[in-house]
């Protein structure tokens, strides 16, 4: 970086910003756009058989799609209930 | 072999239209005849940057409908005679291009003439969906804006997966970058992205910048294309992309900010 460019980047340009903010929006963007199409299906019925056994949100599961040069990986998240949220939601309610 | 040229950017208004009439024109004005086609069906547009509107008598709709033939539907160029234009049609009708019909067009087409730039409408909806299907490059124009980027980096992701030669598996459609309405003095100042920061968001092969000009309005006003301004900045950018399409190395321009260094070192403006 020359001198230059260090007043210049002083000066608070905001094209930095602009930037950063495009590059972790068009990364996200391309690896949602490789997922597989039956990414939301997939996560539908998975959250109709774990709500068989246990109660979760509906927000509960993700199910992401990677994939790099040599593998592709699906990675299934889901956050079981806090087992103290019905004690709290109770203490709120009174 | 006819090689189809897209124009195209997802975003409206960054200038598919100004860079078609362009290169089509240059491409012609290098000895290649060449058809330039609008796409943009109810907003035709590219009859009024190529100064031949008056001359409109038959539409690419009427030629898909089979109520004119190709000839009759082709308009030559006053400036160049190598070089015709295809007129979109001011019809409603979102459905009245079809695939299949767009594909027998530009079969007929490719007998004929060397190149076929077709001039995309905006968004990734039909019209624009068929303007890219059948294409073997693509002329990607973006603005040194995060929207156009972002819209720029979607229609890359089309290109990849709905256009002819991805449904074939065939070898990838080429993807060029145009970056345009570019000012050198605001990305020197930190106020807009600059053609590197872009290049390395899109990752592309840049093609060219093209300058923010005042050539580009004049030239719209008379009905002729900017390239044949040829003193102007504009004109002369797309002279360049041109030239480097077909192989020729020509240093970019129009990159750098030609006012004096003393001048943004003190601020001054
Ligand atoms: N390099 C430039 N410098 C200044 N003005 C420009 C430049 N390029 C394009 N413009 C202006 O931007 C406007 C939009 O250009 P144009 O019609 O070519 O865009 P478009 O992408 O075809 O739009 P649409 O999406 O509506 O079809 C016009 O007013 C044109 O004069
Ligand atoms: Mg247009």
């Amino acid at each position: 970086m020359s001198l230059l460019d260090y007043f210049r980047i002083t000066k608070g340009g905001s094209a930095s910003l602009a930037k950063e903010r495009l590059q972790i929006l068009v990364a996200h963007e391309r690896s949602s756009r490789n997922q597989p199409s039956y990414l939301p299906q997939l996560q539908k019925e998975l959250l109709e058989v774990i709500r068989k056994y246990i109660h979760v949100e509906q927000d509960a599961i993700s199910v992401n799609f990677e994939q790099d040069d040599n593998q592709e990986t699906l990675e299934v998240n889901i956050v079981l209930p806090d087992i103290d949220t019905k004690k709290t939601k109770n203490a709120k309610n009174t | 072999m006819a090689r189809i040229i897209v124009v195209t950017s997802g975003k409206g208004g960054v200038g598919k239209t100004t860079t078609s009439a362009a290169i089509a024109m240059g491409l012609a004005k290098k000895g290649h005849k060449t058809a330039v086609i609008d796409f943009d069906v109810g907003l035709r547009n590219l009859d009024l940057i190529m100064g031949c509107e008056r001359r409109v008598v038959y539409d690419f709709v009427n030629v898909i409908n089979q109520e004119a033939t190709l000839n009759q539907a082709l308009i030559r160029d006053k400036n160049c005679n190598l070089l015709y234009i295809l007129p979109a049609s001011q019809t409603r009708d979102k459905d009245a291009l079809s695939l299949e019909g767009v594909g027998r067009v530009l079969d007929e087409l490719k007998k004929d003439f060397k190149y076929i730039v077709c001039d995309s409408p905006a968004g990734i909806e039909k019209g624009a969906h068929l303007a890219m299907y059948f294409a073997d490059d693509a002329f990607v124009v973006t603005n040194p804006e995060v929207s156009s980027v972002r819209d720029s980096d979607r229609m890359l992701g089309i290109l990849a997966s709905k256009s002819r030669r991805a449904e074939l598996s065939e070898e990838p459609i080429k993807e060029y970058l145009l970056l345009t309405r570019y000012s050198p003095d605001r990305v020197k100042l930190g106020e807009m992205l600059s053609v590197d920061d872009v290049q390395e968001i899109l990752s592309l092969h840049l093609l060219g910048v093209i300058p923010e000009s005042k050539s580009v309005l004049n030239a719209s006003n008379s009905g002729t294309p900017v390239i044949l301004d040829e003193k102007s900045d504009a004109g002369q950018a797309y002279a360049d992309i041109v030239a480097r399409y077909l192989g020729e190395n020509r240093p970019h321009r129009f990159i750098d900010d030609k006012k004096g260094f003393f001048r943004n070192f003190f601020g001054g403006k």
